[in-house]
């Protein structure tokens, strides 16, 4: 068997050192027979290496891949370009085959990457302080829900935009729900959420309100009036962003977040069908002892030498189990260091000019898109690297599948998430994708107009 | 040989005007201005270090050459199943089919990723012997949180709401942790000397407020709990809900079924069980099996066939929700799947075979060097305990375990579980050979016999010893000085 190292040899010889006839004996002695299971389960054959291999290479032929056809999907997770050395350093067995770093001295490696990530996480985001890192985005925003409950000691009611991504909303929902803390949602009729609505919403039990920047519309909120209408209302403010955007855009701390999220995905990490992804959190300073999660912290050790460990820990599980300021236990740092290798790579120039590419083009897309007459921007705010497109004749499903027939990852449908914006759909524009593609996308959605002109669809 | 200069913090390798990765001119005519209003654009770009990529290459990899790792050291980290990670399953979960797959992509371009969900749900209802399977939560802990939720829709459903949720004192911290993220009350049941449930404190503490009993079988002292029946039938009586802590599930795969000794819902650590690499701390994935009559309150999506197209299906109108944005940890149960089709049905109940004997075997070793409490017998893994030879030598489970990674051994876990004192809990798991597991009984016996002083100092080969953890966390410094 592939990676087993006993031999027959070796099981008698195991099985007489601990004084046990056979594996039958043993397994006798140790579960009681009204557990054991009689039988073998039920699950195909084993497979030889080339034989699996040959399987996941039919299977992976049944998928098409965003690498095959010019993506323009997003909506949280984006088919950003991802340097050689990311997957070259990533993959080394000493990072990808260790585990939690509970021996600092043989763990210095990830503890070290560790520190740089939370580094460049507070840099990035203007906070004092970053955690090791939580499973994804959206749990990401639970998180910092949980966080500004406790910090304020208000439970009864969190305020979020609709224009936060509704997955992460539908976390955060799931998460209240037994914690009988009333999630208001904020309309956003515009695309952005007004600092107005955000002030009626609140009232004097609102531990936080949370928004998204860019928000899942791609629309830039006016993050400063929102973070102002929520202080006022004694309400901390928390904040879900998009890392390669500040490369660009005012950073949190600017506006005066209290919390902030993200999904870290974008920065050097493979799109794997949803995950495993990085979910980011910093904060102020003084929150940090209900930040959740890992924390690396320096150091020196007995012979005063600077190093690393996991610090704080008395905030979480394994120390106080229902006390904690979290259940999180495995977190996603390979991830981390994935982000990590990403934005040493590209420093400060290189994301700034990863995010102005993305700016750039995402505008030359949005205006070519919609200079054909069946196409119209559904929302007038600026945008970063999405945009909403409005089909003025509503087939925006058939739309989408034709674009996909025609070489075309064209965007995602709103629909299922806003059934007032069942007309619409969601383009996303990294530094990928070329003039050529985004052309070609105009000419292909032009083209489907074409022959749905020849079959009137019902309006 | 070590190289002290790349192992420095990174800005302190940074020098102005270095570039690492160059993105590509823009190829629009669309200016900056147009695309964004400066107000909302900040004037300098965050403050990263500027360094080249071969700066950044060799910083990484002599970072990693100070991590003990489990493809080059024996790493037997009780609980955690720190077995072989295969290299195939790497590269086939890198298969750009299988890697580059858009979460919002059509259900027609994912026919072949939507399959091996499908067949993995499948996969592991069968083993746990349990009805349905939602692959969404990130981890064991997100799995349990999950499970408990759907648990409290339940009985909330049933227009009986329970407030409280048990688990042994034994248990790992994330359990009570659970409880309470997911609006529970946490209570803990004792256990006996044995390290059993001690059923006389369960029943005392099982009323009809009672939702779950969670517990981890075999336990976290790596004894399968001989009463589970009896546990299940107890938590079943007062209309609860028995919930398997599956971390352990290496010890029993095709020897026995959760489902089938009367756990209504359960977790997987794919991480662990199916040999998910642990990424440094991460990731995880946490997939949970239940019951019938839990299967409405499961997270949606599921996997759907209908026996000629695959989909997601989201309509389950009683389920708790997202707790996860997108599908869930894919590339994780990518290669659980792969793992698991590369074991069969036999071949996965030798892996249990093969870890329960190699625990054995260790502990028949180890067990005159350090008391284990429990005895002769353990499945996975076994609790020994230093408090002999702390109150003989003023050796600690710490001392011995620092001094292990001088000769090269990453340590077993110390200090957990909290019911036994100076404890350590090894793991040795399938994938390591009687040669090794004979060296390190033997550097273990060794090690108790070397002089108290050069314990309390060990580690002395390492590159750092014995960190200075209080003040860490007096003034905490988690990140470096802008
Ligand atoms: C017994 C036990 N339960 C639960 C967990 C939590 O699992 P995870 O770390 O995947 O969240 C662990 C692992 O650390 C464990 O050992």
């Amino acid at each position: 068997m592939s990676y087993l190292f006993n031999t027959p040899d070796d099981q008698r010889a195991m099985l007489a050192a601990i004084g046990s006839g056979s594996l039958d004996e043993l397994f006798a002695q140790l579960v009681p027979a009204d557990s054991r299971l009689n039988r073998e389960l039920n699950l195909p054959r084993a497979l030889t290496e080339q034989e699996l291999t040959e399987h996941m290479t039919s299977l992976a032929g049944a998928n098409v891949a965003a690498t095959q056809k010019p993506c323009f999907l997003g909506g949280g997770a984006y088919d950003h370009f991802i340097p050689a050395a990311v997957d070259a350093l990533a993959s080394r067995g000493e990072f990808f085959t260790s585990y939690t770093p509970y021996q600092p001295e043989v763990s210095q490696g990830n503890l070290a990457v560790t520190f740089e990530y939370q580094s460049f996480v507070t840099r990035l985001t203007g906070m004092d302080i970053a955690n090791a890192s939580l499973y994804d985005g959206g749990t990401a925003c639970v998180e910092a829900v949980l966080m500004c409950m406790h910090a304020t000691n208000r439970n009864g009611r969190v305020v979020i935009a609709a224009s936060v991504h509704p997955e992460f909303r539908q976390v955060v929902e799931t998460y209240l729900r037994d914690l009988e803390c009333e999630l208001v949602t904020v309309g956003t009729p515009d695309g952005i959420v007004t600092a107005d609505d955000v002030a009626a919403a609140c009232n004097d039990q609102t531990a936080c309100v949370f928004v998204q920047q860019p928000n899942f519309f791609g629309c830039l909120e006016d993050v400063e009036a929102i973070g102002k209408a929520a202080h006022a209302a004694g309400a901390m403010f928390a904040v879900s962003v998009d890392p390669i955007s500040l490369g660009l855009l005012k950073r949190p701390n600017e506006y005066g977040a209290d919390i902030v999220t993200a999904e870290g995905q974008s920065l050097g990490n493979p799109l794997q069908y949803g995950g495993p992804y990085l979910g980011i959190i910093a904060c102020r300073e003084e929150f940090v002892r209900r930040m959740p999660g890992r924390i690396c912290g320096e150091t020196v050790d007995r012979r005063g030498k600077r190093c690393w460990v996991l610090t704080l820990q008395t905030r979480e599980q394994h120390i106080r189990r229902e006390k904690a300021t979290s259940n999180i236990c495995t977190n996603q740092l390979l991830f981390a260091l994935r982000a990590t290798i990403y934005l040493s790579l590209l420093g400060p120039q290189g994301l700034r000019e990863t995010a102005e590419l993305c700016a750039r083009k995402a505008a030359y897309a949005r205006g070519k898109l919609t200079s054909n007459t069946r196409f119209a921007q559904r929302f007038a705010a600026p945008t970063f690297k999405e945009f909403v497109v409005r089909d003025t004749s509503g087939e925006v499903e058939q739309l989408l599948a034709d674009a996909e027939r025609d070489g075309y990852f064209a965007g995602i449908a709103l629909g299922r998430w806003y059934p007032e914006l069942a007309d619409s759909f969601l383009v996303a524009v990294t530094e990928k994708r070329t003039k050529a593609e985004i052309d070609g996308l105009a000419a292909a959605l032009s083209s489907a107009t074409a022959s749905n002109k020849r079959t009137p669809a019902h309006a | 040989m070590r190289n002290t200069r790349a192992i420095q913090p990174i800005f302190e390798l940074a020098k102005a005007g270095r570039r690492g990765v160059v993105p590509p001119p823009c190829d629009v005519p669309t200016t900056l201005d147009e695309a964004i209003p400066a107000a909302f654009r900040s004037d300098v770009p965050p403050s990263l270090p500027e360094v080249a990529e071969p700066d950044v290459v060799r910083h990484f990899t002599c970072l990693s050459q100070l991590n003990m790792s489990v493809d080059t050291h024996f790493y037997p980290l009780g609980s955690c199943t720190m077995k072989y990670n295969p290299k195939r399953n790497e590269r086939l979960a890198s298969l750009p089919g299988i890697l580059d797959l858009h979460p919002y992509q059509s259900e027609e371009s994912l026919q072949g990723m939507l399959e091996l969900l499908y067949s993995l749900q499948q996969m592991l209802g069968e083993i746990a012997g349990l009805d349905a399977v939602s692959l969404q939560p990130a981890a064991g802990a997100h799995g349990e949180m999950t499970a408990l939720k759907c648990a409290a829709a339940y009985f909330r459903d049933q227009g009986r709401p329970r407030r409280k949720v048990l688990a042994p004192d034994s248990a790992h911290g994330t359990n009570p942790a659970s409880a309470a993220v997911a609006g529970f009350e946490a209570v803990t049941v004792k256990s006996g000397p044995d390290g059993f449930v001690d059923l006389d404190d369960l029943k005392a503490k099982l009323d009809d407020e009672t939702a779950v009993f969670m517990i981890t079988n075999p336990n976290t002292l790596g004894i399968f709990e001989k009463n589970i029946r009896t546990i299940a039938d107890m938590v079943h009586n007062v209309g609860g809900l028995l919930y398997l802590d599956g971390a352990n599930m290496n010890a029993i795969l095709g020897i026995a079924r959760p489902g089938d000794f009367g756990a209504d819902m359960m977790h997987y650590n794919p991480h662990k069980t199916f040999s998910g690499p642990h990424g440094g701390g991460g990731p995880g994935a946490g997939p949970i099996a239940v019951r019938d009559i839990l299967a409405p309150y499961l997270p949606a999506p599921i996997v759907a066939f209908d026996g000629r197209r695959y989909r997601l299906d989201y309509d389950l109108p009683k389920s708790i929700g997202r707790v996860r944005s997108f599908f869930g940890n894919t590339g994780v149960l990518v290669r659980a799947y792969c793992y698991i089709r590369t074991y069969g049905p036999k071949g996965l109940r030798e892996v249990s075979e093969n870890a329960v004997l190699n625990a054995n075997y260790l502990l028949s070793r180890v067990k005159h060097i350090l008391p284990v409490g429990q005895g002769d017998r353990c499945m996975h893994e076994f609790v020994a305990t230093a408090s002999k030879i702390k109150a003989e030598k003023g050796v600690s489970a710490m001392d011995l375990a620092k001094r292990l990674l001088d000769y090269g051994y990453h340590a077993p876990t110390v200090y957990f579980p909290i019911t036994v004192k100076e404890s350590m809990m090894f793991e040795p798991t399938e994938t390591e050979s009687k040669e090794t597991l004979d060296a390190f009984a033997e550097t273990l016996f060794r090690i108790t016999e070397e002089p108290a002083e050069l314990l309390h100092e060990a580690p002395h080969t390492t590159p750092i010893s014995r960190p200075d953890e209080v003040r860490a966390a007096r003034s905490p410094q988690t990140s470096f000085p802008e």
